[in-house]
């Protein structure tokens, strides 16, 4: 039971970081990546396949994760970079589709659906036993430090003219503000995130194949982000909590409901998951969190 | 042997673009009408696919009865899941709407999935069809099947022209399309349009399915699976132009069966994709779009 503990919380430290993705990209820049899988799975096979083939150590291979989709993040805002926010969200779809076929045709590289296995874990015959938790540790450290790293941007100017794009960018273009460069390095610093998940995933459970990045994964994270408040980072943290938990705790309920086929269960569960996005969207769109808007200096105040 | 070989492929993406036009179409009329991209259309693709199946299978009636089968079960679930998941954020208004409703229909897509994951499992489906001999001519077969379908989409998309052409209903929606402040000072109802533009959009995405489960067969991804597709017909076409979506569903159909002389079929869906970048980057207001001021 405490192995079992420790591998679901690692798994939530890696949704969390995917939320924390979202809350930058879409929460503050007000930019839907409805491709986030596709950016988690670029992460998870550059480095997989740059410490198998490459040799590279692990520690190279997750900053190569982090690099290689946040430039994949950068080159698709650039790519959309004159459009309405329907096309971003349009190519980011397809952009994960585009990646799911190669991770399944190039064979050479990602040997197709049979997937990537034996990637190596950091110090996992050192640790044995110990290395569930010790990776544990390791994933919510680096939750953490994202977590800081977001807050810290979203107190920032830089956070405050992001989220004046999300308002509206005409308005911050005509205040000064060189709204693509922001753009941007948002998009680009959210991919990294997912990228990073998409590392720590793949060392963590060993094995990778195209079959377990489905768009599925990106609802999740829109869940998650949604219920825990999209534009708080501590909201992307609890939310994904939320879902893990609820993901989990379905799975044991699902054991009581007799009739009812494995396949038929997880149908059931996609519907509920789906239909709480839809129930939070309509009822209570800031989620748990709602933004904190400060409050404009009074008149009488302000310097005349 | 080469020029053979490129007039099969043409063939076959002429008729596989005649029935991709019509979800794009679909997608095109939602789009213009209501201002944002509903992805639950490839569900109610599958679902107008399963309907008519319903009525054929079951009943064993004509294929024609199940056209119009996939056409009204598809409409009136468009219009049940806007009433009750749509309508109230569409109508909210703000900067970004348009994307959270998109959110939503993504979610609303997975949920109607799961539905016929749920009920009808994984398994494939046929339409109770006779197997029929491939026609020869010259060096290029066809099946008879195939020849209805293209005939049928057709006749789908004469009568969609006329009635946009020809009705007062049709003449409001384009105007609504074009400028809906302007249609609303003429008098026109723009929340009766938009209905009237779910329900004919999702129909005309369930007639889609139907004629996709017809050549093939139909499973609960039936629709998902050709959603990049569509969309790449559609935004090729400029998203709010009608013949634009025509047009770009031909030109998608034939890409993809084009592109099958050099690539992999597992690529073929990366085409749409391209379709969308290479649009975006060069003539990002579609075929026969304006550019935007």
């Amino acid at each position: 039971m405490p192995s079992y503990l420790a591998f679901i919380a690692t798994f939530a430290g890696i949704y969390a970081l995917l939320a924390l993705s979202l809350i930058t990209v879409w929460g503050q820049a007000g930019m839907v990546n409805l491709g986030l899988a596709g950016f988690f799975a670029l992460g998870a096979y550059s480095s997989a396949l740059l410490t198998i083939k490459a040799g590279w150590p692990i520690a190279l291979g997750w900053l190569a994760a982090i690099a290689v989709a946040g430039l994949a993040g950068g080159i698709v805002t650039w790519a959309t970079r004159s459009m309405r926010g329907d096309y971003l969200a349009i190519v980011t779809l397809g952009f994960a589709e585009a990646v799911r076929l190669v991770a399944v045709n190039e064979t050479w590289l990602t040997r197709g659906s049979d997937g990537v296995s034996g990637i190596q874990g950091p110090f996992k015959t050192a640790l044995g036993d110990g290395f569930n938790v010790f990776y544990l540790g390791l994933t919510w450290a680096l939750v953490l430090t994202a977590w800081l790293i977001v807050r810290r941007l979203c107190a920032s100017p830089f956070g405050r003219v992001l989220r004046a794009i999300r308002d509206d960018d005409e308005v911050a273009g005509v205040a000064g503000k060189p709204v693509l460069r922001f753009k941007l390095q948002a998009f680009a610093l959210g991919a990294g995130f997912a990228g990073l998940a998409g590392a720590l995933y793949a060392h963590f459970t060993s094995y990778i194949a195209p079959d377990l990045f489905t768009p599925l994964i990106t609802i999740y994270i829109f869940l998650a982000a949604t219920a825990g408040g999209y534009t708080r980072p501590a909201g992307a943290v609890i939310g994904a909590l939320l879902v893990m938990s609820f993901l989990e705790g379905t799975r044991f309920v699902a054991g009581w409901i007799p009739g009812v086929s494995a396949l038929q269960t997880s149908a059931l569960r996609e519907f509920v998951i789906a239909i709480a996005l839809i129930v939070i969207l309509q009822i209570r769109p800031d989620g748990l969190l709602p933004e904190r808007i400060r409050a404009a200096p009074r008149a009488d105040r302000s310097p005349t | 042997m080469f020029a053979q070989e490129f007039a099969q492929h043409l063939v076959d993406g002429l008729i596989v673009g005649a029935i991709i036009a019509l979800p794009a179409l679909g997608l095109t009329l939602i789009f213009s009408v209501l201002g944002f991209a509903n992805f639950a259309l490839a569900a109610h693709a599958t679902l107008g696919a399963y309907a008519a199946y319903w009525v054929n299978v079951s009943f064993g009636w004509p294929i024609a009865a199940g056209l119009l089968a996939a056409f009204v079960a598809a409409g009136a679930l468009g219009l049940a899941t806007d009433a009750v998941a749509l309508k109230r954020l569409r109508q909210r208004g703000g900067a970004d709407t348009a994307l959270t409703v998109a959110i939503v229909s993504i979610a609303l897509n997975i949920a109607l999935e799961s539905v016929a994951r749920f009920f009808f499992g994984n398994d494939l489906r046929s339409y109770n069809l006779p197997i029929l001999r491939d026609i020869r001519v010259g060096q290029i077969h066809v099946n008879p099947q195939q020849l209805e379908n293209l005939f049928l989409a057709l006749a789908v998309m004469a009568l969609l022209f006329a009635f946009f052409g020809m009705t007062r209903a049709g003449k409001a929606m384009r105007a609504v399309a074009d400028n809906p402040d302007l249609a609303r000072l003429k008098g026109i109802a723009p929340e009766r349009v938009a209905r009237a533009a779910i329900f004919a959009g999702m129909g005309l995405a369930g007639v889609g399915g139907m004629l996709i489960g017809l050549d093939a067969s139909i499973d609960p991804l039936t629709g998902g699976r050709i959603l990049l597709t569509v969309f790449a017909a559609s935004v090729v076409g400029g998203l709010t132009s009608i013949p634009g979506a025509v047009a770009g569903a031909f030109l998608i159909g034939v890409a993809e069966e084009l592109a099958l002389i050099v690539i992999a079929p597992t690529y073929k869906s990366a085409i749409g994709f391209v379709a969308i970048v290479i649009t975006l980057a060069l003539r990002p207001q579609g075929l026969f779009g304006r550019p935007r001021a």
